[in-house]
C-alpha cells in the first residue's frame, strides 16, 4: 500500500472542538493517582466541614482516667490524647483549623501575588524595580524562619499564623506572575491587539490574565502542601492556633512527650497532616500536566 | 564573570538592608510597647534605663534602627533577656551544631535525591521511575517534625538503637555522631524529595531533546550520555542545592525542637518560649545574612558552570 | 508631500540602547532603522526586502506606531501619525494592520480563533454577537470554514491556517493598509504560494494597499509593484520591482537577485555573490554601511553616508559609484 502524504492543510483532524478546560478536565479525569487524590482530599475537606455533625464526641472534653487509650477502644475508635479527649473527634475538628490555616494563605498570596505581578510585570520600569527588590528582601529568608520571625512578633493566634504565612508565600507568587506577564507581553498577539486599538484594560483582561493565570494557579497549588506543613509545625512551636483549639500541629506537640507510654496514637496527627499534604501535591501534580498546552 | 560577582554583590546589599529592617522590625511590631517586649515584666529600673540607652527609644525609629544597625556591624547583637549572656556567643555556638547538621542532612539529600531523580529520569515510564517518583512525592509531603518523632518511635522507644535527645556535648565524637543521625534523616526528607523532583525534570529536559537522540542514533555510550545530561541539567539542580541548603539550615527549627539537638534553631525555640526578642532577633538575622550570602555563592558557582548567564 | 500617497515616511529612525556595567548604563546602541524615508500609493504594493537584522521587523512597528520613533514622521492619508490624539489614533489603527511573521506567537493560545478574530471588533464597540458574525464570515473569506474551524484553539491549527487567521484579523476591521511582516516566511512552499494568492485576491477584492516585507527575493518580486532594499537599517535601493529585476544598481542588490534561487538550471554559480559575514546592527561601520563586504568600495564611502541619487524614472540608489548629479525629489 503507498502512503500518500497528505498537503499540510488537510492533516488537521476535524472533529468536535473542545473548550480549552474541558480539555484539562478530561486529562485530569483519565490519571489514576490524580484522582484518587482529588477523592481523598475531598473526603478530607468535607470532613473537615461536616466535623460538628459527624464528631462522636466533644474535642475539648476530657477525662484524665481515660487518658492515652489506644487505637481500637469501643467508643473512642482512634483512642484517646494525654487529656482523655477522643482522638477522632480532635482530629475531625483539627482538619478544620490546619486546613484553614493551609489553604488561605495560599489563597491570599494567589490574590494578592496575581495583582502584583501582573502590574509590575506590564509597567515595567520604576514600578517594576521597587516591587521586585521588595520581594527580594523577603526572599532573604528560608520560609520557615520568616514565617518564625512574624508569627514570634506578632504572637501565637490564628489570624496571626494567616498573616505571617501570607507573607511568606506572596512575594513567590509575585515572582512567578511577574515573570509569566513579562513573558506573555513580548509576544505578538499582545503587539496584535496593540495594533488594534485596544487599551491596556481590554489587553490585561482578554490576553494577559488568561495566560498568566494558568503558571501561577499551578505554582500556587503546588505551595498549598508547604503552606499545611508550615501552619501545623508553627503550631507545634507554639507560635500558631493555641490551645485548647485542636489543630494537627498542636496536637502533635502535646502527644509528644506520650510517645513514651503508647506510639501509635501520638503519630496519628502527623499522619493526617502527611495525607493531606501528599494528596495536595499529587493534585497539583496533575494539574500542571493536563494544564500543558500540548497538541 | 568578576563583574557579573561584583554586581550581584552590590544587588544584595540592599536585600541585606532590607532583611536588617525586617528585623529590627519584629520588635516593634509586637503588640504592647517595645521594651516590655525586649524586658521581662518584672525588670528594675536600672534594667530598663540600660535598655533605654542602648536601644534608643526615645529616639525616632530611622534613628534607632542605625544605631542598631551600627552595634549590629561591629558583632554586638545585645543581650539575651534570659541568660543575660551577650546574643552573640550563643549565636556562635549554636551555629556550629546547625551548620554540621546542615551540612551532613544536605550530603544525604544531595546524594540520594540526585540519585533517585537520575534512575528516574533514565528509566522514564518503566517500574523504577514509578518507584523512584513516588519516593519523591512522599519525601516533599511528610513533616519532618512528624517524621523525626516517629523516627524516634521506632528507632529509639522500640529498637532503643539510637537516642533521641541532645548531642551528647560531653560525651565525645561517637556519641555526638550517634545522636546526629536521626535529626540528619529528619531534616534531609523534604530536601530529598524536592531535589529528587528537580533532578527528575531537568535530566527529561535534557534527555528528550533531540540532539540527544542524536547522539544516541550516533552510537555515543550510555556513560556519555549520561555525563552530558549531568552537565547540562547542573545548573538548575545546583539552584535548587543551595535554596534545600537554606531550608536545611533555617527550617531545622522544628528538628531541632524535636531532637533537643543544640542548634540555632533549638535556640530560636527557647526564645520563643521565653519571648526573649534580642536571641530572636540575633538568630534571624544571623540566618537570614547567611542565606543571602549563600544564594550569592550558588550564583557565581553557576555563571562558573554555564557562563552564558553572566554575559545576559 | 504628494497627496496622493497613502502612507509617507520621512526620516524615521530608532536606535536601542544596549545596556550593561553595574549601574545598566547604555554602552552600545542597537541601530535599527537609521533615516528611512519612503511613500506608498494607494493601492500598490510596496515590497521591503533585505537580510536578518536589517531593520525590517522595527521599520513595521514604527509605521504603525506600536514602537516610538527616535526622529522622523509618519503620514497617513495626511495625517501625522506620531502628532495624532489617543482618541484618534485608535480610530486611525482600524485603517492600518499588521500581519506578523511568526504564526505560533502572533495568536493567543487561550482564545478560539474566532474570538481572536472578533477581539478587534470588540475593542472598537461591537456587539458581542455582531462581532462573532463579522468574524465568521471573514475566516470563510480567507479559506477556513468557520463551522469546522471557528472554536478552535490555535494549537490545533497548521502554520498555514494560522496565518490565515492572522489574516482574518487584520482585515476584520477592514483596514486601507496593510503591513505584513514576513507574512509567509515561516510555511512550507507549497502553503507559501497558497497565502500569497490569497493575498493578491483579498487586495483587490477589497482595494487594499500593502507593505509586503520579507528577505526572500522571490516573494517580493512576486507581489511587489515597488521595492525598498534595506541593509543595516538604512534604504539602499528603491524602485519598480521590474526596473529592480532588470537592472539592480547597488551591489547588495545585485548580490541579493544573483544569491536568489532559480528554477533555471542554467543558473549556476561559482562564488558566492557577498563576502564577509551578515553584519552587526550595533555600531555599523562608517558612511555607507556596506563597504566592508561591497566589490567596489572606494575610499570616499568610508567618510559619509551616499544620499539616494536617482538613476531612472522613480529609481533611486545610495551609492557612490553613481555621481550625485541629478537629486532626487521628495
Amino acid at each position: 500500500m503507498s502512503v500518500i502524504a497528505l498537503p499540510q492543510e488537510l492533516s488537521t483532524v476535524a472533529g468536535a472542538p473542545r473548550s480549552y478546560w474541558r480539555t484539562v478536565a478530561w486529562r485530569l479525569a483519565r490519571e489514576r493517582a490524580t484522582l484518587t487524590a482529588g477523592t481523598l482530599l475531598l473526603l478530607i475537606a468535607l470532613s473537615a466541614v461536616l466535623a460538628p455533625w459527624i464528631a462522636p464526641h466533644d474535642p475539648s472534653a476530657g477525662a484524665i482516667r481515660l487518658r492515652l487509650a489506644p487505637v481500637g477502644t469501643p467508643s473512642h475508635l482512634l483512642g484517646t490524647d494525654e487529656q482523655g479527649r477522643d482522638m477522632l473527634s480532635r482530629l475531625l475538628w483539627g482538619g478544620r483549623m490546619t486546613l484553614v490555616a493551609g489553604l488561605t494563605p495560599v489563597v491570599v498570596a494567589f490574590l494578592m501575588g496575581t495583582l502584583l505581578g501582573v502590574i509590575a510585570g506590564y509597567t515595567g520600569g520604576l514600578a517594576n524595580t521597587l516591587v521586585m527588590r521588595t520581594m527580594d528582601v523577603f526572599y532573604a529568608f528560608p520560609a520557615v524562619l520568616l514565617a518564625i520571625a512574624i508569627s514570634g512578633a506578632l504572637g501565637p493566634g490564628l489570624p496571626n499564623t494567616l498573616i505571617s504565612l501570607s507573607i511568606v508565600f506572596v512575594p513567590r507568587v509575585v515572582r512567578v506572575a511577574e515573570s509569566a506577564t513579562v513573558q506573555v507581553k513580548g509576544l505578538e498577539y499582545v503587539a496584535a491587539a496593540k495594533a488594534s486599538g485596544a487599551s491596556v484594560w481590554q489587553i490585561l483582561r482578554y490576553h494577559l490574565l488568561a495566560n498568566v493565570l494558568g503558571p501561577v494557579l499551578v505554582f500556587a497549588s503546588t505551595q498549598v502542601s508547604l503552606s499545611i506543613i508550615l501552619a501545623a509545625g508553627l503550631s507545634f512551636l507554639g507560635l500558631g492556633v493555641t490551645p485548647p483549639a485542636a489543630e494537627w500541629g498542636l496536637m502533635l506537640n502535646t502527644l509528644r512527650q506520650s510517645i513514651y507510654v503508647n506510639a501509635v496514637v501520638p503519630a496519628l496527627p502527623g499522619l493526617a497532616i502527611f495525607v493531606t499534604s501528599m494528596a495536595f501535591n499529587l493534585v497539583s501534580d496533575g494539574l500542571r500536566d493536563a494544564m500543558e498546552i500540548r497538541a | 564573570m568578576w563583574r557579573y560577582v561584583g554586581r550581584r554583590l552590590v544587588h544584595a546589599i540592599p536585600t541585606l538592608l532590607g532583611a536588617s529592617i525586617i528585623v529590627f522590625a519584629m520588635v516593634h511590631l509586637a503588640p504592647g510597647d517595645p521594651i516590655s517586649a525586649i524586658l521581662p515584666v518584672d525588670a528594675s529600673k536600672e534594667q530598663i534605663d540600660d535598655i533605654k540607652k542602648a536601644y534608643g527609644f526615645d529616639k525616632p525609629l530611622p534613628v534607632q534602627y542605625l544605631k542598631w544597625l551600627g552595634r549590629v556591624v561591629q558583632g554586638d547583637l545585645g543581650k539575651s533577656i534570659a541568660t543575660r549572656r551577650a546574643v552573640i556567643l550563643d549565636v556562635r555556638d549554636s551555629l556550629a551544631n546547625s551548620l554540621v547538621l546542615a551540612v551532613s542532612s544536605s550530603v544525604l539529600a544531595f546524594g540520594a535525591g540526585i540519585a533517585l531523580g537520575l534512575l528516574a529520569a533514565f528509566r522514564q515510564g518503566r517500574a523504577l521511575d514509578k518507584i523512584a517518583s513516588a519516593m519523591a512525592v512522599i519525601g516533599v509531603s511528610v513533616p519532618h517534625y512528624w517524621a523525626g518523632i516517629i523516627l524516634i518511635i521506632i528507632f529509639s522507644v522500640q529498637l532503643n538503637w539510637l537516642p533521641a535527645m541532645g548531642a551528647a556535648s560531653d560525651g565525645g565524637l561517637v556519641a555526638y555522631l550517634r545522636h546526629m543521625i536521626l535529626p540528619t534523616i529528619a531534616l534531609a526528607l523534604i530536601p530529598l524529595g524536592v531535589i529528587a523532583r528537580v533532578t527528575r525534570s531537568a535530566a527529561l529536559d535534557i534527555l528528550n531533546q533531540e540532539f540527544v537522540l542524536a547522539l544516541r542514533a550516533k552510537g555515543l555510550a550510555h556513560r556519555r550520555v549520561f555525563g552530558h545530561v549531568v552537565k547540562n541539567a547542573a545548573p538548575q539542580i545546583i539552584t535548587v542545592l543551595g535554596l534545600q541548603f537554606g531550608f536545611q539550615l533555617g527550617g531545622s527549627v522544628l528538628v531541632e525542637a524535636v531532637f533537643s539537638w543544640p542548634g540555632t534553631g533549638y535556640l530560636l525555640n527557647l526564645a520563643i518560649f521565653q519571648r526573649d526578642m534580642p536571641v530572636l532577633q540575633g538568630v534571624i538575622l544571623v540566618l537570614a545574612t547567611f542565606f543571602v550570602l549563600l544564594n550569592l555563592l550558588v550564583d557565581v558557582l553557576q555563571t562558573y558552570i554555564d557562563p552564558r548567564i553572566a554575559r545576559h | 508631500m504628494s497627496p496622493a500617497s497613502l502612507l509617507q515616511t520621512r526620516g524615521l529612525r530608532k536606535h536601542y540602547p544596549l545596556r550593561g556595567g553595574v549601574l545598566r548604563r547604555a554602552q552600545a546602541w542597537v541601530r535599527a532603522v537609521d533615516d528611512v524615508s519612503f511613500d506608498v500609493k494607494p493601492g500598490e504594493t510596496l515590497g521591503i526586502v533585505g537580510e536578518s537584522g536589517c531593520g525590517k521587523s522595527t521599520l513595521a512597528r514604527l509605521i504603525l506606531r506600536l514602537v516610538e520613533p527616535d526622529a522622523g514622521g509618519v503620514w497617513f492619508d495626511g495625517e501625522d501619525v506620531l502628532r495624532v490624539l489617543p482618541g484618534r489614533m485608535k480610530r486611525l489603527r482600524r485603517d492600518m494592520q499588521l500581519v506578523f511573521q511568526d504564526p505560533y506567537a502572533s495568536l493567543n493560545p487561550r482564545l478560539t480563533i474566532e474570538d481572536a478574530v472578533a477581539f478587534s471588533l470588540l475593542v472598537h464597540g461591537a456587539g458581542r454577537a455582531d462581532a462573532r458574525d463579522r468574524a465568521r464570515a471573514l475566516l470563510g473569506r480567507v479559506g477556513l470554514d468557520p463551522h469546522l474551524y471557528g472554536r478552535r484553539y490555535p494549537h490545533e491549527l497548521s502554520g498555514g491556517q494560522r496565518q490565515r487567521v492572522n489574516i482574518a484579523r487584520a482585515l476584520v476591521l477592514d483596514p486601507k493598509l496593510l503591513v505584513l511582516d514576513e507574512p509567509v516566511s515561516a510555511l512550507d512552499k507549497s502553503v507559501q504560494a497558497q497565502v500569497l494568492n490569497l493575498l493578491l485576491e483579498l487586495k483587490a477584492d477589497r482595494e487594499l494597499t500593502y507593505v509586503f516585507i520579507s528577505h526572500d527575493l522571490n516573494v517580493i518580486e512576486y507581489v511587489s509593484d515597488r521595492v525598498l532594499v534595506m541593509y543595516l537599517g538604512q534604504v539602499v535601493e528603491s524602485g519598480t520591482a521590474d526596473a529592480l529585476a532588470e537592472s539592480p544598481k547597488h551591489p547588495y542588490t545585485q548580490a541579493l537577485f544573483a544569491a536568489a534561487p532559480s528554477m533555471d538550471p542554467d543558473r549556476r554559480m561559482e562564488r558566492p555573490p557577498i563576502a564577509g559575514d551578515p553584519p552587526n546592527p550595533i555600531d555599523p561601520p562608517s558612511g555607507c554601511r556596506f563597504r566592508t563586504r561591497c566589490a567596489f568600495a572606494m575610499p570616499q564611502c568610508a567618510d559619509a553616508v551616499p544620499p539616494p541619487v536617482a538613476v531612472g524614472a522613480g529609481h533611486d540608489v545610495a551609492c557612490y559609484l553613481y555621481g550625485a548629479a541629478t537629486a532626487v525629489t521628495a
